[in-house]
């Protein structure tokens, strides 16, 4: 298994993107979204082969962060300019994957609300729209329903859109065309058109935006046939699913979160794609498997640093694709350590861990050694109080406590 | 009707000299002839924000005889259709356009293959006016291997690719967003085509087409909205179902027109009008006052909320195929007898197609889990014993 970053580096090298006006310290968001950076749990940076570089702040003590989210980059790393590659923070890798593959290929636009002029509300298409003009970086309406079906329209005779959503529960409203246009064009016509689009947005538990914008819709489009999601978690991983995802014909939706945002990372300059259908090992481990997606991963790698204080090793897996399951990945490391946890933010009834656990015990039963637990958000819509908000998604104590049990 | 044309007395009698298979007959070969002739349509075009196109349309012997050709075969495919279904060979949903066969002759009179034309799920005349073969049309609706969609879509998703048939959609309005993508690709690609996005007088009352129309006139997106009226939304009548039933108005901002379908020739004269429009000033609507004989599918009798009195009404006095009859008859163009050997000729056509449908099979098994995904980029669906991760630039 090659890595992409290594095979790469023999194909040509394509310049880095020219966009390096980047706030290091400081990033500048529309009003509406109050954004706090934490001191950051340890990161890592993770080929795709699965060799990880571990960045471990040693064991000082962390204040337990409830809201793990954004890492500041380490001294060490900033400082030491002769390793390759460039730092950047997680929206502007989405921004450079999205530059480039528009670059690449003048069938590639964006339609979404706020996007062109204003930038982008979360500024991933910053500065897009003057570098290519309006007719490929287009402003739309408040009318999620006509621009999701206009970029399906687009798609079928070869244009490769990418739909923003401002927030993924806004594409409720779209919904009827992402399930019976997107999916299913396709099969009911033969084969005859495919549909190389791109839906993408921010979801999840944010800073207490309240019950309608922290919705994580990958329960519900996860029974769609015919189209694709991944989760994106670090900058890199952002940059790479993103431009899969622009370059796969099929229909592809591509999971944010709006806390991961600001997450530093240093990534390669050469360019590079993330497989849309791998998982992502984030930490080999012996003892128990814990799967993960986005930004429950940090609450997990934050869990992960106490388990081993307390003697425990948890393999983590980054499962990234959630339609379909790479159950490669998660198989082999089944087979390894039998044991399984399952740290997702979606919902408990029909959520993303339903079908993962019913998966794996359909596939890999024989392997384990106790019932597989999954720890998901409650079964409520998201409070505003942001005490009682803290509790309906995953904590890192919650997940110590059940890695405890499963190991017994 | 008032009829008037022009015909120029020297090319008819040059045409006397050209040897003729039917020997006695003194007309010219009626197939090929493209002598001008000037029609009027039955009714002036209504228009909203907008000058309306003449009412004087030029057309030719061929053509006329093409629609009545075109228009006989769909005729008779729908039909045909009906006996299949009682026969139970065609299931679930079966959506009939006899009845309004012009808007799709005329229409197709007026533009190219290159632009595009989406509709909803009654779309088999549609489909056959874009090009479509009767084979593929009836071995889709039965299911079988060699319908157009390979028996996966059925009645209601009817594609045709290589002539820019972007379907059969089974959701009510939804393709009328389709349509304004398709458009905007049109315009992202500088292409001069145009996009026919049809719906009926139902989806007219659909969220989602105004807020297509918005951004189609925003963005100056070649689009032309074809509102299809035949007057029943399923079971409701369109006074029942809208405040506004002047559909061709209902844009506000965009300009419409107001166009009998029940005659070829204006729809013809209507679209290309469009087509113009289109491509200089962004979006219209047209609006097609067109009737079905049939209910809204096979499942609907379409009498217990119209009269069978007003259908054969309609059917007496608005009828296409005999409009284009008698404009045939009184100009001189063909015979009634050669008029009914078409109609012979395309009844067995059908027949023939019917037989070859039938004898298609059905698609096998394993086909079930084909088109699902496009394969692309080496990225493959793999189960549980995948041998291989890769990704690979292209």
């Amino acid at each position: 298994m090659a890595a992409i970053f290594q095979g790469v580096g023999a194909a040509e090298a394509l310049s880095s993107s020219p966009f390096n006006s980047f706030d290091s310290n400081k990033s500048i968001f529309s009003p509406r979204r109050s954004f706090s950076v934490r001191k950051g749990a340890s990161f890592a940076v993770v080929r795709s082969d699965g060799t990880v570089n571990l960045n471990l702040k040693g064991r000082r003590a962390q204040q337990l962060i409830s809201n793990a989210v954004a890492t500041k980059a380490d001294s060490a790393a900033a400082s030491s300019s002769s390793k390759p590659g460039h730092e950047l923070l997680l929206f502007e890798a989405l921004q450079e994957g999205l530059e480039e593959e528009m670059d690449r290929d003048p069938h590639v636009c964006v339609m979404g609300e706020d996007v062109g002029h204003y930038g982008g509300s979360y500024k991933v298409t910053k500065g897009l729209a003057k570098k290519f003009g309006d007719l490929r970086v287009l402003d739309t309406p408040i009318a999620e329903n006509s621009f999701t079906g206009m970029g399906i329209g687009a798609a079928m005779t070869g244009l490769r859109p990418v739909i923003e959503g401002m927030n993924m529960g806004f594409l409720l409203l779209a919904f009827n065309q992402i399930s019976n246009n997107c999916g299913m064009l396709h099969y009911t016509s033969g084969g005859q058109f495919t549909i190389p689009i791109v839906i993408r947005g921010p979801g999840g538990v944010g800073r207490q935006l309240g019950a309608e914008h922290s919705q994580r819709l990958e329960s519900y489009f996860q029974s769609i046939p015919g189209i694709q999601m991944v989760a994106c978690s670090t900058p890199y991983n952002a940059k790479g699913l993103m431009k899969a995802a622009i370059r796969s014909e099929n229909p592809v939706i591509l999971f944010e979160h709006v806390l991961l945002y600001n997450l530093k990372e240093r990534i390669p300059d050469e360019d590079y794609i993330c497989n849309l259908e791998e998982a992502e090992m984030v930490r080999p481990g012996e003892h128990v498997t814990i799967l993960t997606y986005s930004r429950m991963r940090y609450h997990v790698m934050q869990a992960a640093k106490t388990l081993v204080n307390k003697g425990y090793d948890p393999e983590v897996i980054d499962i990234r694709s959630l339609k379909p399951f790479d159950l490669y990945t998660i198989g082999n490391s089944v087979k390894k350590t039998h044991r399984v946890l399952i740290v997702e933010e979606c919902m408990r009834t029909g959520g993303i861990g339903a079908s993962l656990t019913a998966a794996i015990t359909e596939n890999f039963n024989d392997y384990l050694d106790a019932p597989i637990m999954c720890l998901s958000s409650q079964d409520v819509p998201t409070p505003y109080a942001g005490t009682l908000e803290e509790v309906t998604v995953v904590q890192p104590p919650q997940i110590v406590t059940a890695v405890e049990q499963l190991c017994q | 009707m008032a009829l008037s044309y022009l015909r120029s007395s020297s090319s008819r009698s040059a045409n006397l000299l050209k040897p003729l298979s039917s020997g006695l007959s003194l007309r010219s070969p009626i197939s090929t002839d493209t002598t001008p002739i000037t029609v009027e349509t039955s009714v002036p075009f209504t228009s909203h924000r907008c000058d309306a196109p003449s009412r004087s349309v030029e057309t030719n012997p061929k053509e006329l005889l093409t629609f009545f050709r075109d228009m006989a075969l769909m005729r008779r495919m729908e039909i045909a259709a009906d006996s299949l279904y009682k026969a139970k060979l065609i299931r679930g949903f079966c959506h009939l356009y006899d009845g309004q066969e012009a808007f799709a002759v005329g229409m197709e009179a007026a533009i190219t293959k290159k632009d595009c034309i989406i509709t909803a799920y009654r779309d088999h005349c549609t489909f056959m006016g874009r090009g479509g073969t009767l084979l593929e049309v009836f071995a889709e609706l039965m299911g079988r291997q060699a319908g157009c969609s390979k028996g996966k879509g059925g009645s209601m998703h009817f594609y045709k690719k290589d002539s820019n048939f972007y379907g059969g959609h089974g959701i009510v309005g939804a393709q009328v967003p389709l349509g304004c993508g398709l458009a905007f690709a049109q315009k992202y690609s500088k292409d001069e085509t145009v996009t026919f996005a049809m719906y009926g007088d139902g989806a007219a009352n659909q969220g989602q087409l105004f807020e297509a129309l918005n951004i189609s006139a925003l963005w100056d997106l070649p689009a032309i909205l074809v509102c299809e009226n035949n007057h029943y939304g399923m079971g409701t009548a369109e006074w029942r179902a809208a405040k506004s039933p002047a559909y061709y108005k209902r844009g506000d901002y965009v300009p419409g027109l107001k166009v009998d379908g029940m005659d070829a020739l204006a729809v013809k004269q209507a679209c290309k009008f469009a087509k113009e429009h289109a491509l200089k000033s962004g979006p219209i609507i047209l609006e097609m006052d067109t009737y079905r004989y049939h209910g809204h599918s096979m499942s609907d009798p379409g009498s217990t909320y119209r009269t069978r009195d007003e259908i054969s009404g309609v059917r007496q006095e608005r009828d296409p195929i005999e409009r284009i009859r008698k404009l045939i008859l009184s100009h001189d163009l063909a015979s009634e007898k050669e008029l009914k050997d078409i109609e012979k000729e395309v009844r067995k056509e059908v027949d023939d197609a019917i037989t070859r449908a039938k004898e298609s099979p059905m698609p096998e098994p394993s086909k079930l889990f084909t088109n699902v995904y496009a394969k692309g980029l080496g990225v493959e669906s793999f189960g549980a014993d995948r041998k291989e991760v890769r990704a690979t630039l292209p």
